[in-house]
């Protein structure tokens, strides 16, 4: 069995940004850690915050007016955001490691085709699919449907 | 072969949420714009609309279902981040101790809620007994 030899990773946190001149997936790895990592500090919050039902129509209702201030839509609009482009890449990253999204093997014949041929417009779609969620969401947080009955 | 399997895991947890979010953004967030499981209308959030979810089966075993998996690819997704920044192994030790056991916290509290909401009358009982 190979032994895979360790290497410290000296740069740390700093390596998601700098150093190198990455293609746009890198940039996507690391918009893809951070989306996860805000997805993850609102779950968990998210949590504590709904298990108020528990106690209650008045514990709910009361936590709920804690809570909505417009600050928190926009947060939970982000929050929205953070989920439409972590989960639209997901699905690219899925399909990656799984095979489906690197092409056949062929000969290397001029001029070469690569593996990014496939995954790069791959990456637009799901970028794309990501911006349409964006805008159904941004319809509904931002309360336009709201303001189309009123004017209505 | 073990981590092997635990990243199997995330990828397996990354598709059941894939499905089970969608579902929960589609009644929590895009209730103006679909209005889907809210039977009392208005807000998603509104008691009423909350209460008759958590009377549906159907409700009871998604939430949970998204509560556990959720919990587990948020956790494991950080875990590996703390893990590539280096940990040495006694660290590496304490951050698994911690994030199942912070883990397996939330996901009673979480669960202990959607039980409760389902039965309101427990609440006044719980809170004469303890």
């Amino acid at each position: 069995m190979a032994v895979s030899k360790h290497y410290p990773n000296r740069l740390g946190i700093l390596g998601w940004l700098i150093r190198g001149r990455w293609g746009i997936e890198r940039y996507m790895y690391t918009l893809h850690r951070v989306t996860g990592l805000g997805l993850l500090a609102y779950f968990l919050l998210h949590i504590l915050v709904t298990s108020q039902r528990a106690f209650g129509r008045p514990a709910w209702e009361t936590t709920m007016a804690a809570v909505s201030h417009p600050i928190f839509r926009i947060g939970e609009f982000l929050v929205f955001v953070a989920f439409a482009i972590h989960a639209a890449n997901g699905i690219r990253l899925v399909a990656i490691e799984l095979g489906w999204a690197v092409g056949k093997p062929e000969e290397p014949v001029y001029p070469y085709r690569t593996s990014l041929h496939v995954q790069r417009p791959l990456l637009v779609a799901v970028m794309i699919i990501a911006a349409i969620v964006v805008l159904i969401g941004g319809f509904d947080f931002l309360a336009l449907s709201r303001a189309g009955h009123v004017a209505h | 072969m073990r981590e092997t399997k635990l990243w199997t895991w995330h990828i397996a947890t990354a598709a059941i949420i894939l499905v089970l979010l969608t579902l929960h953004m589609i009644i929590m967030h895009l209730d103006d714009v679909l209005g889907a499981f809210n039977p009392s209308g208005g807000e998603a959030i509104a008691w009423a609309n909350v209460l008759a979810r958590s009377q549906m089966v159907f409700f009871v075993i998604i939430y949970t279902l998204l509560l556990a998996v959720a919990l587990y690819h948020g956790l494991y997704g950080l875990r590996t981040i703390l893990f590539e920044l280096g940990l040495r192994r006694p660290l590496q030790k304490l951050v698994n101790v911690v994030f199942w056991i912070g883990g397996i916290g939330l996901f009673v509290l979480g669960t202990c809620a959607t039980i409760v909401t389902r039965i309101p009358a427990i609440v006044p009982w719980l809170w004469a007994t303890f």
